[in-house]
């Protein structure tokens, strides 16, 4: 077995806040390889984004990464300084975000946006910078790219601005990219098409993704292993086919019970009961035991991991 | 574009039309300028004679149509206490207070803005918070007192700056200009300094709030995760972000200093339209009240059309909109 790309080992970010400690990413581990689709779900809170701001080194105050180590390609980037991981941003690891509208900056024209993200990591002149960015517009489908560089991000539809974020990040041709609920935002047709054609440049790229989305429906569609995040913590792992056939956590089985188009017709979608707990002070125990169906004394104690690690949950009573 | 243009066009015309009608109806108002142009002692019939010469014996909207009529010629009538045209007048002292508000404006926006955006940048910051506690005093304190300071410490006690007056000048387009000599520069800074504190406190304060919220903003965190550095981020977007405030407030602090620099030319003994304000208010010299404020109101018009001007080159959202 060749090395990851990424090797990301208990993982533990936590945000010193005022009423305490917030433990956001709570010894997340995951491996992933180049080129592979890894798909981050999870209810809205539950240290997702803050997994993703982690992997780039993008946490902010009072955010801060206390533990745990994060292998790229071999390099540590926790503890590196800021100036080497600003070198990787943009140029080995990308992010897009959830709203085109707000990531792009409305008084820059496109082009001069890209020609910024270009010359971050050198990149020649501006007629070079120019060049490339047109290309890459190009490459994720913006009809008419040359000219388009001059216009304003008003001027484009909400797929068509969210194509230009991608475009951006993948100006450099990334190793890896963090896309953070990038179809979240858009019309559920224009969705289909972002996803479609993200996979096939991936695919064409090598690149290596973490899509994150707190719809299993989305990711199924796209990646090849998921992790399923809950609380800060990984509860379920494994190859995309087997979760969604067989579940391991009754999170997960309550989070497919939940998709319209899994549940039978005619029949209510089952929502998980209660929400998902406040981060700053998790009792010790399985955060899921309150809302959890099979939840009895044992939950009280830390759930032990079942399975290996390409197959993993993490749970004192799994189904099956 | 064009169409932005004209519709802001008429707009300032009505605008000085209605203010050219509450100056002359305001300063109508104020006492009697036949007692300040002749003499107690003169007889009835020089008294009817200068009241006929002047026209002050018409009714009231004939006198404003007289003046409205002038004014379209750029004749603002002559003062009663100098028998000069009101608009040479004016026009003569204008350059000593147009350099003097635009050079504190310049100051502010200048210094101000940085300090504001650093303060922004690093909020905990213990340079921050100085720069923040100096604001609160740039706020709070007369400017009278200010100036009377400034005078005390750099002309009277350490003598490195002059106390008053415009110090040499060189004539470009037929005005006197301080700034363009050094003996003149040396007059122009404490007054300047003087002027430009608040504006200095008011620019801090707003790009400091500017910054704040739009380092928070996704457009940063993008920019951050394409690998920018911190300082190109700075430059390149935040300084865009938060530029329509700054450039309002520009705009409207030159006006409003054009107008009102009153108690800084008067302390520092500047020859400027503020002085020449009260003098005539003093002497009921009621031509160049009006003519004064007349051009007051134009300046403002012409400052609020340019800043309206710069919004659209500023942001290409409401380009689009006038365009519409
Ligand atoms: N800047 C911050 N300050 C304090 N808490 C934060 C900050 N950012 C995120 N959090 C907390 O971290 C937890 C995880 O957030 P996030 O990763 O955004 O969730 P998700 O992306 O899964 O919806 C939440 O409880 C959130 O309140
Ligand atoms: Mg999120």
């Amino acid at each position: 077995m060749t090395a990851p790309l990424l090797d990301v080992r208990d993982l533990r970010t936590e945000f010193h806040t005022r009423a305490g400690v917030l433990r956001a990413v709570n010894g997340v581990s995951f491996t992933l390889a180049r080129g592979e689709i890894l798909g981050l779900v999870g209810e809205s809170g539950s240290g997702k984004s803050v997994t993703g701001f982690s992997l780039l080194g993008l946490v902010d105050p009072p955010g801060r990464i206390a533990g745990g180590s994060i292998s790229f390609e071999g390099q540590e980037l926790v503890g590196l300084p800021p100036a080497r991981l600003r070198e990787l941003r943009g140029k080995r690891i990308a992010m897009i975000f959830q709203d085109p509208a707000a990531t792009l900056n409305p008084v820059l024209t496109v082009g001069a946006q890209m020609a910024l993200a270009v010359q971050a990591h050198g990149g020649g002149g501006d007629r070079a910078a120019r060049d490339l960015a047109a290309r890459s517009l190009a490459r994720v489908g913006i009809p008419d790219a040359v000219t388009r560089l001059d216009a304003y991000p008003h001027e484009f539809s909400g797929g068509m601005r969210q194509r230009v974020a991608i475009a951006i990040a993948l100006l450099h041709q990334p190793d890896l990219i963090v896309a953070d609920e990038p179809t979240t935002a858009l019309d559920v047709s224009i969705q289909a098409q972002i996803l479609a054609e993200m996979k096939a440049l991936a695919r064409e790229n090598g690149t290596a993704l973490v899509w994150i989305s707190h719809d299993l429906a989305t990711v199924s569609s796209l990646a090849d292993r998921v992790l399923v995040m809950y609380a800060g913590r990984i509860v379920e792992s494994g190859p995309v086919a087997q979760v969604l056939r067989a579940p391991l956590h009754p999170y997960t089985r309550g989070l497919l019970d939940s998709l319209p188009a899994m549940g039978r017709p005619g029949e209510m979608l089952a929502q998980i009961p209660g929400s998902t707990p406040s981060l700053l002070s998790l009792p010790p125990g399985c955060p899921f035991a309150p809302r959890c169906p099979r939840a009895d004394a044992a939950c009280a104690q830390d759930p032990p991991v079942v399975g290996t690690e390409g197959r993993m949950a993490l749970c004192h009573h799994p189904l099956t | 574009m064009l169409g932005f243009l004209i519709q802001r066009l008429l707009q300032a015309a009505l605008v000085m039309l209605a203010m050219s009608a509450l100056v002359f109806l305001g300063v109508y108002a104020i006492g009697n300028p036949i007692d300040v142009l002749i003499s107690p002692d003169a007889t009835q019939d020089i008294r009817a004679a200068t009241i006929r010469a002047y026209g002050l014996d018409r009714p009231l909207w004939e006198q404003y149509g007289v003046f409205l009529g002038r004014l379209l010629r750029g004749d603002l009538g002559r003062s009663f206490v100098f028998n000069i045209p009101v608009l040479e007048l004016v026009l003569d002292r204008l350059p000593a207070t147009l350099e003097l508000a635009l050079a504190s404006v310049l100051i502010g926006a200048f210094v101000g803005v940085p300090l504001g955006i650093y303060a922004g940048y690093r909020p905990d910051g213990a340079l921050s918070r100085g720069i923040m506690a100096a604001s609160v005093l740039g706020f709070s304190v007369p400017t009278f007192w200010v100036g009377l300071i400034l005078i005390l410490t750099f002309a009277v006690n350490l003598g490195w700056l002059p106390a008053g007056n415009r110090g040499e000048t060189v004539r470009v387009l037929g005005a006197g200009w301080s700034f363009l000599t050094w003996d003149g520069l040396q007059h122009l800074a404490l007054p300047a300094l003087n002027l430009s504190l608040f504006k200095l406190a008011m620019m801090i304060r707003l790009a400091r709030a500017g910054t704040r919220e739009v380092m928070l903003s996704d457009t940063v965190k993008f920019a951050r995760a394409a690998g920018l550095s911190e300082w190109t981020i700075l430059r390149r977007h935040v300084l865009r972000l938060i530029a329509i405030p700054l450039v309002t407030v520009f705009g409207l602090e030159f006006g409003s200093t054009l107008a009102f620099a009153v108690v800084t030319e008067t302390i520092f003994s500047w020859p400027g339209v503020g002085k020449l304000i009260i003098e005539s208010i003093t002497a009921l010299d009621r031509p160049v009240m009006v003519g004064y404020l007349v051009l007051v109101a134009f300046l403002f018009v012409t400052i609020n059309l340019v800043v309206d001007l710069a919004y659209a080159a500023l942001d290409p959202r409401l380009r689009r909109r006038a365009r519409a």
